[in-house]
């Protein structure tokens, strides 16, 4: 029979093209053909999967007709949730598609556990590997729900009593049932309770971090449920499993340390919940002496259209306002007056790292005109105004200057070294961070409260007439 | 103890192959400009959607008249082909957008 190797070998192409892809994808020229060439790998593991597998078991094999309804099924929703999806509300959509995957590992490790003999004494193996898969798998389903219900503004971030020593805990008695199932009795009701109280960790585990640390998250529950599918590939010695969920997982990894450190934090104090919990003293700033200086549309407009160069600062607030197209009008409109208008991408602006400049690109924001941290700072001090988007915890000088705050340490956009700072907001609300910004109070800030969109749209129309 | 190592020593071209990917995963990844940031998780997310390939091995073992196995199984087909399909049709939207560049300079 000559479908084993062939089946093998496609394991390997699909492999291959899933390091390609992931590859690929971390170059702009290359990252869309690198997303294609992964889901063709992808395909080809699926239908090699479907059609050959029998070559490797002499038993019959059963349900194709389920199988294929369960394929098809999930591909249309699947085409549907995403093409459907707005650009604003991508990283909960990620979320959600993660937490499926999670899922689909947890239940095939309830599904082996079933048909896995009950080992009568010592070490067994494919136990730890289904335990593990089960517990990743949960925690990375229950997790990714909590944060996707988060970013939809269903859920609010609460912080339990005694929740941190809770969690402990929790997984405290998670490692517990899985070595007294390793090497005592593997009971079912162990199994189930572990499955239990895996939900119910993913669910503690996300609840107290606060929005600004909602894209480590994320990023970290990714690598989750590539090791979940790694545990899987390991359970059948299936190599394309293998290759894709490790891949995910190391560079699930590496990625959550590239956003911790872009915030100067450690993953562990993201993950104790400092953000919810020290941001508590917020908002009695506002009610001291300190006054907020207002800016009409029309002299926003004539300070814009005779400045030599503008900075724009992008927030969440302009994806929530889909204020984008907009604000690129605005950005032209300036430019055809010999204004030089760039935008400062803060790597943790908006709810996931690069949020901003999906929404920018959107609109056809020209990629020079995106400026990262690093390379706008030192030119802050030379820009003459600096109009701020919805964004407020990553322009917060309480990063540099309070050592008292959550957020200290943490780098920013040192707009406060501009000649004047614009800042285009609904209210005096704080940050999603919960932090007031000492910003707002200072002599050189202008406010111009309302919806991002709204504004922007006046301002533009007031700009065509200066 | 002995019984770990022998699992270990029957597991061994799998073990050397996980440290490697592993690696390999950490190489692949270090230097991605922040721009490709989503992207890159959202496609990421898509890959560990092979996860679907267990579920349909899983599938093909289960005797048909297991109902319990086959509506758990069903449901993670369903589940895993979302992540997958989802993932990459996502991927895919948001790269869309970045290849308007060389169009528009």
């Amino acid at each position: 029979m000559m479908s084993l190797p062939i089946l093998e070998i496609t394991y390997l192409v699909a492999s291959l093209t899933f390091v390609i892809g992931l590859k690929m994808l971390s170059h702009p020229d290359s990252a869309r053909r690198g997303n294609l060439i992964a889901a063709a790998g992808m395909l080809l593991a699926i239908l090699a999967t479907l059609f050959l597998y029998q070559s490797y078991d002499p038993n019959k094999l059963f349900n194709y007709g389920l199988i294929l309804l369960g394929l098809a099924l999930g591909t249309l929703i699947g085409t549907v949730m995403a093409k459907r999806v707005q650009m604003t509300a991508m990283p909960q959509m990620v979320s959600f598609f993660n937490g499926m995957g999670g899922a689909c590992a947890a239940l095939i490790a309830i599904i082996e556990y079933q048909q896995h003999p009950i080992a009568t004494a010592g070490f067994d193996g494919a136990l730890l590997v289904m335990l593990l898969g089960l517990v990743i798998g949960s925690v990375s389903f229950s997790g990714s729900m909590i944060a996707y219900g988060k970013l939809e503004g269903k859920i609010k971030d609460k912080t339990l009593p005694f929740n941190q020593a809770g969690n402990m805990m929790l997984l405290l008695v998670i490692v517990g049932l899985i070595i007294y199932q390793l090497f005592g009795t593997a009971y079912p009701v162990l199994f189930y309770g572990l499955f239990v109280i895996a939900l119910v960790y993913g669910v503690l585990f996300v609840m107290p971090i606060g929005g600004a640390d909602m894209p480590v998250v994320i990023s970290l529950l990714n690598s989750f449920t590539g090791m979940a599918a790694a545990f899987g590939g390991f359970l059948y010695g299936n190599k394309a499993m293998l290759t894709g969920g490790i891949l995910v997982g190391s560079a699930g990894t590496i990625l959550t340390i590239l956003m911790c450190k872009a915030m100067n934090r450690s993953l562990t104090n993201v993950l104790l919940g400092a953000f919810g919990s020290a941001g508590g003293g917020g908002g009695k700033a506002a009610e001291g002496d300190q006054t907020v200086r207002e800016i009409s549309i029309p002299d926003m407009a004539v300070l814009l259209s005779y400045s030599q160069n503008i900075v724009i600062v992008p927030g969440y607030g302009l994806a929530v306002a889909q204020a984008q197209h907009i604000c690129h009008q605005l950005e032209k409109l300036l430019e055809e007056k010999g204004v030089e208008v760039n935008y400062a991408i803060h790597p943790v602006a908006g709810r996931m790292p690069g949020h901003m400049n999906v929404l920018l690109a959107e609109a056809d924001v020209p990629y020079e005109r995106m400026q990262e941290m690093d390379d706008i700072n030192p030119r802050l001090a030379n820009t003459d105004v600096v109009v701020v988007i919805g964004a407020n915890d990553v322009v917060n000088p309480a990063a540099k200057n309070d050592s008292t705050s959550p957020i200290y340490g943490m780098p920013i956009l040192e707009v406060d070294k501009a000649k004047t700072v614009v800042i285009l907001k609904r209210g005096m609300a704080a940050g999603y961070a919960g932090i007031e910004n000492e910003l707002f109070f200072y002599p050189k800030t202008r406010m111009l409260f309302g919806d991002a969109k709204d504004s922007l749209q006046k301002l533009a129309s007031e700009v065509k007439m200066v | 103890m002995e019984q770990i190592l022998l699992y270990l020593s029957a597991n061994m071209e799998m073990i050397y192959f996980l440290l490697l990917a592993i690696l390999l995963g950490v190489e692949v990844i270090s230097n991605v400009p922040a721009i490709l940031h989503t992207p890159l998780m959202s496609g990421a997310n898509a890959i560990h959607g092979v996860v679907v390939v267990g579920a349909i091995i899983v599938m093909l073992h289960a005797s048909p008249d297991n109902y319990a196995a086959l509506s758990i199984g069903f449901l993670a087909v369903v589940m895993g082909m979302l992540n997958v399909v989802g993932g990459f049709v996502v991927t895919d939207r948001m790269l869309e957008m970045f290849k308007k560049k060389p169009k528009k300079s």
